[in-house]
């Protein structure tokens, strides 16, 4: 890896602009990745080579019930003191390096393996917790302390492929070709100052969560210090990863459907709330004086990728470009029209995304699903001690190393 | 015994152009000005001047301006004439020294080393003609998780009961009686037009302001003036006064000859009689009788209005915040050290408390640390003096402020610190009918309805060149804040950059 | 028509217009001129009665039926057709006394201008005779103490 010192993600906040893609097959048909290869390629010029990324959703299987581990080392050592300290943790069913392809602008990559893994049943059952806060916390562990190493995702089924370049070389450097997804979301950065960390590269992921984001959030800090408040530290200070945890605390903690944590998070403006009737106006009122805090501000464009399948926001003001279109069961999201062109030229319906108003594609057995559960949302346990979770690949460790 | 003290101030009159007409002598209660028409002069007995500047904004030719009285002092700058002007006073009288207003002493201003942030290039500012820009805020408390039905759209959780702000300032606690009814109805009548909400202070709700209950706030304080079921439930919130940040410790005392009789009858106490707020609440020895008092409130109005508790700043004001959170208040009010006072001993107003900006900065990190921040709603008052401020306290975490020396501003008060004689030339802080006619609600309303409107034209500016539509991505958002002229641990406690950083 | 209206709760007795209405009605219409070099001039148009207990402003009310204007002997006493503004000819007016009598508001005085005595009353600061302009002592006034509003009544009320 380089040896020259550079800034990293954590280090200071880095606004960057980007391109991002998303393609998707709602009947769970899987796909290679070559499509959403071109559509990012296309967006070329939105991108200044420092950082591209894939998240893939349905690329492993035969091991879907396992989480899948995508770890970047920076060094051998990196890499034994992970797998200790995997072997400790979890149970691995299989562990290899993700096959990777040189290509002539990638310089100095990471070394990238995959592991299989449940937790480990003992240890689990000890600490108290869910099978997904378990892992959580355990990958939040190995990227705050095991200098060198960095867990790229760690969902079921699914796996980011995220380095510094351009997307098209990165997606060739994993030769992403070879993988089929029913989901594919990609990303092209453009950041205004020049980290090199594969590590920082996006889609950013949490478990089964990936996102990937176009923007520059004004309201940052304030949505910061409300998701901090609840154990999340966020320790890249990036957007997408604040956004991140809101999903999930939204989520995966208070119970909210992906929709509804996105019409949160993008309000309706108090103008429109009192235009309502009067039931409705309450109910929005109180989201707003709940969840006044997650309410995002600025441009901002993102995919959210989950098992259930994604979701398109833009901001209230719709800042940020962000198109859709379909053709069958496909649907297809990028920044800019052309990309989409490109890959489905026959495409139907292409339209913006409306600005603050979330775009929920599922999976046709997902929404079967929900329609069937019920509209109330269950929040998770709320015990303080349990929500104390973060990830810190950047700060704690770079004091040690 | 011969008064050694000097005048304050020195009346300069521009003869060229004073006409005689002896507006200078109506205008003034102090009976500086005379028209003595055999000397075809106007005459000044300067030692009276209070510098409240009325006659300066009347006379029609613009003939006059106050001066410092020009005594030059010995060169020591331990023994200043401020320093020695007490001692005479004090040799003279034996009192406590009484004043009025807010900490005039020159303590670091936070507020003027904090400096707002604006987009370019990476996020586009937004104007705030084209587009909305919302600064409606609510205070009160919030469920950690608001459960909905998400296909009704409809709201399971009790929402617990909620003020409505259109603008993130209120106007702060000045009593009837402290203030005069003219002065309060003027908040009154700007609150109500403005959409937020005035507070009758300790002295009791005067039946002809209880139209504006709407947009009241009616405090409960040690003294219980005018306090009965009727006064709790005649305003949108309640709000306990715990202290002052003018006058951390200690009560209030309103001096017998301004308890009139519209005052005796809306404090419920005798006419002509001192009224005494003790020091502390004698129901409040400790957190856990506040817990009680703030639920005896609840109970008395059904749940139905939020509960605030007001406090000073003083040195353990994050961990006391976090108690008064803990016992059940909705809103916390935090006030430092430069807040003004209609009275107060000038040895507590200028050496008690701490700046408010730390303060808040404080408590909101310590409320975040615990958890808890996002259930309670915080305010915070104590010399707010432009919407930048405004700004400035919501970026460090404020949900709204609170302020009231500049509404008094805006109705003419011009900080004279002469509160306390109770001849307010400008009909404020006065229970003398003559003085108190002078201030017409109209004129003043219109005013404070101005002043406030500008600052939130102004607010929205700003926030619009942050990237903001809203206020809630402003609150607590300090990444919009940057240090200058500051220390490391007041950047720490501050929980900002330094600019350039 | 518009009216001026002085409200007694609200005067100050701070005569700031009189103060006005002198310096509008002066040659030079600058404060210092009209009262140190213009010496003692017309002040009557309006004056404030009382003391800081109690005070209010008086000044004509341009009635509908002015008694003024039925009591002139010289036809200098004048109501307006169209603006129904009450002014006085200073011309014509042979300083009678009738129309200072019969208001019954004291708000017509006879005071001596350049050496003859003449019926002085508020013209509303009309530029020309019937002409309604805008009061300076209404604009003077720092408490809406006096106000300058269309009457109830129609026009000519």
């Amino acid at each position: 890896m380089s040896t020259k010192p550079s800034l990293r993600e954590g280090a200071v906040r880095i606004p960057s602009g980007c391109a991002i893609a998303g393609i998707m097959d709602r009947s769970g048909e899987r796909h290679d990745g070559s499509d959403v290869m071109a559509a990012i390629a296309l967006m070329h010029d939105r991108c200044n080579g420092l950082g591209g990324g894939f998240a893939a959703y349905g690329i492993y299987p035969e091991y879907a019930d396992l989480y899948a581990f995508h770890i970047m080392y920076e060094s051998a050592e990196a890499r034994a003191e992970t797998e200790a300290y995997l072997g400790q943790y979890f149970m691995a069913e299989k562990q290899e390096r993700i096959p990777t392809e040189p290509v002539r602008s990638i310089v100095n990559p990471p070394d990238v393996w995959r592991y299989f893994v449940l937790p480990h049943p003992m240890r689990l059952n000890m600490s108290g917790l869910d099978e997904a806060e378990y892992t959580m916390r355990h990958v939040f562990r190995i990227n705050s302390s095991i200098p060198g190493a960095f867990v790229a995702s760690s969902g079921k089924n699914m796996g980011a492929f995220k380095g510094v370049g351009y997307p098209e070389d990165i997606g060739a450097f994993y030769r992403i070709g070879d993988y089929k997804a029913w989901l594919w979301t990609a990303h092209g950065r453009f950041p205004t100052n020049t980290p090199g960390w594969w590590g920082g590269a996006h889609p950013f992921t949490l478990l089964n969560w990936s996102i990937v984001h176009n923007g520059e959030i004004s309201s940052y800090d304030a949505n910061r210090r409300y998701v901090e408040q609840f154990g999340y530290e966020c320790a890249l200070q990036t957007d997408t990863e604040v956004v991140t945890y809101l999903f999930d605390l939204l989520v995966r903690r208070h119970g909210f459907s992906q929709e509804m944590a996105a019409h949160i998070m993008c309000a309706p403006s108090w103008d429109d709330i009192d235009r309502m009737e009067p039931g409705r106006a309450a109910f929005e009122t109180a989201l707003r004086c709940v969840y006044g805090s997650a309410l995002i501000n600025g441009p901002m464009s993102v995919i959210l990728g989950s098992d259930e399948g994604l979701l398109a926001l833009n901001d209230r003001l719709k800042l940020r470009a962000l198109m859709v279109g379909e053709k069958g069961s496909m649907v297809y999201l990028a920044s800019e029209q052309a990309a989409i062109e490109l890959v489905c030229p026959e495409v139907e319906s292409i339209r913006a995304i409306d600005g603050g108003v979330p775009f929920v594609v599922q999976l046709d057995e997902v929404a079967r699903r929900k329609a069937a559960e019920s509209p109330e949302n269950e929040p998770g346990v709320q015990s303080p001690a349990s929500l104390f979770t973060g990830v810190a690949p950047a700060q704690a460790k770079r004091k040690e190393a | 015994m011969l008064d050694y003290l000097l005048p304050r101030y020195k009346v300069l009159r521009d003869d060229g152009l004073c006409i005689r007409c002896g507006v200078c002598e109506r205008s003034c209660a102090n009976e500086v000005h005379r028209v003595d028409s055999e000397l075809d002069r106007v005459t000044a007995n300067h030692a009276r001047c209070v510098n409240c500047q009325r006659c300066v904004v009347m006379c029609p030719t613009q003939a006059l301006a106050i001066a410092k009285w020009p005594q030059v002092n010995n060169g020591s700058n331990n023994w200043t004439l401020e320093a020695m002007q007490d001692i005479a006073k004090q040799a003279q009288t034996g009192a406590v020294l009484l004043s009025s207003m807010g900490n005039p002493k020159p303590y670091p201003i936070y507020w003027d080393r904090l400096l707002l942030n604006a987009s370019q290039v990476t996020n586009p500012s937004i104007d705030p003609l084209r587009e909305p820009m919302e600064t409606r805020v609510f205070l009160g408390r919030r469920p950690d998780v608001l459960r909905v039905n998400e296909r009704e759209r409809t709201v399971i959780s009790k929402m617990p009961p909620q003020l409505r702000l259109d603008v993130p300032v209120m106007f702060s606690a000045m009593s009837f009686g402290s203030i005069s009814l003219n002065a309060q109805m003027a908040l009154a009548m700007a609150a109500e037009e403005l959409g937020t909400y005035f507070n009758t202070g300790e002295g009791g709700f005067h039946r002809d302001l209880r139209k504006y209950g709407s947009h009241a706030i009616v405090q409960v304080a040690s003294g219980r003036f005018g306090v009965d079921v009727g006064y709790l439930n005649a305003g949108a919130m309640v709000e306990i006064k715990i202290g002052q940040g003018a006058k951390p410790g200690i009560g209030g005392h309103l001096p017998g000859e301004k308890i009139n009789a519209e005052v005796s009858r809306t404090r419920m106490i005798p006419e002509g009689t001192d009224a005494i707020s003790p020091a502390p609440h004698h129901d409040i020895y400790s957190i856990e009788d506040l817990r009680q008092l703030v639920y005896s409130l609840k109970e008395a109005t059904c749940y139905e209005k939020p509960v605030a508790v007001k406090i000073a700043a003083v040195h353990n004001v994050a961990a006391i915040a976090s108690g008064i959170a803990r016992a059940g208040a909705d809103v916390i009010v935090v006030d430092g050290f430069r807040g003004g006072t209609g009275a107060a001993p000038a040895c507590i107003r200028d050496n008690v408390g701490i700046p408010v900006e730390l303060a808040l900065a404080a408590v909101d990190q310590r409320l975040r640390e615990e958890s808890i921040r996002s259930s309670v709603s915080l305010v915070v008052a104590g010399s707010i003096r432009s919407s930048a401020d405004v700004v400035r306290a919501i970026a460090l975490g404020a949900d709204a402020v609170y302020c009231a020396s500049a509404p008094l501003i805006a109705l003419g008060c011009h900080q004279c610190q002469d509160c306390s004689s109770g001849k307010c030339n400008w009909g404020i802080a006065t229970q003398r009918d003559d003085l108190v006619r002078r201030l017409n609600p109209e004129i003043a309303a219109e005013r404070v309805v101005n002043l406030v409107r500008a600052w939130n034209h102004e607010i929205q500016e700003m926030l619009g060149g942050m990237g903001l539509n809203a206020i809630d991505g402003l609150r607590g958002n300090r990444a919009m804040l940057r240090g200058v002229g500051l220390n490391e641990k007041e950047l720490s406690i501050l929980g900002v950059k330094y600019a350039g950083e | 028509m518009k009216r001026i209206y002085a409200l007694e709760r609200w005067c100050i007795d701070c005569k700031r217009c009189e103060v006005a209405c002198r310096v509008f009605h002066s040659k030079s219409r600058d404060a210092v001129r009209a009262y140190r070099v213009e010496g003692d001039g017309p002040k009557g148009r309006i004056w404030v009665e009382g003391t800081r207990a109690a005070s209010l402003a008086l000044n004509c009310r341009h009635c509908a039926d002015p008694a003024c204007v039925q009591g002139c002997i010289s036809g200098a006493m004048q109501k307006h057709p169209a603006t129904g503004v009450v002014a006085v000819d200073q011309q014509r007016c042979v300083g009678c006394r009738t129309c200072a009598s019969l208001c019954p508001f004291g708000a017509v005085r006879i005071e001596e201008v350049a050496g003859r005595e003449v019926a002085i009353k508020c013209d509303l600061c009309g530029e020309r005779l019937g002409e309604a302009g805008n009061p300076s002592c209404v604009a003077a006034c720092p408490n809406r103490a006096l106000i300058y509003v269309e009457s109830e009544g129609g026009s000519h009320e």
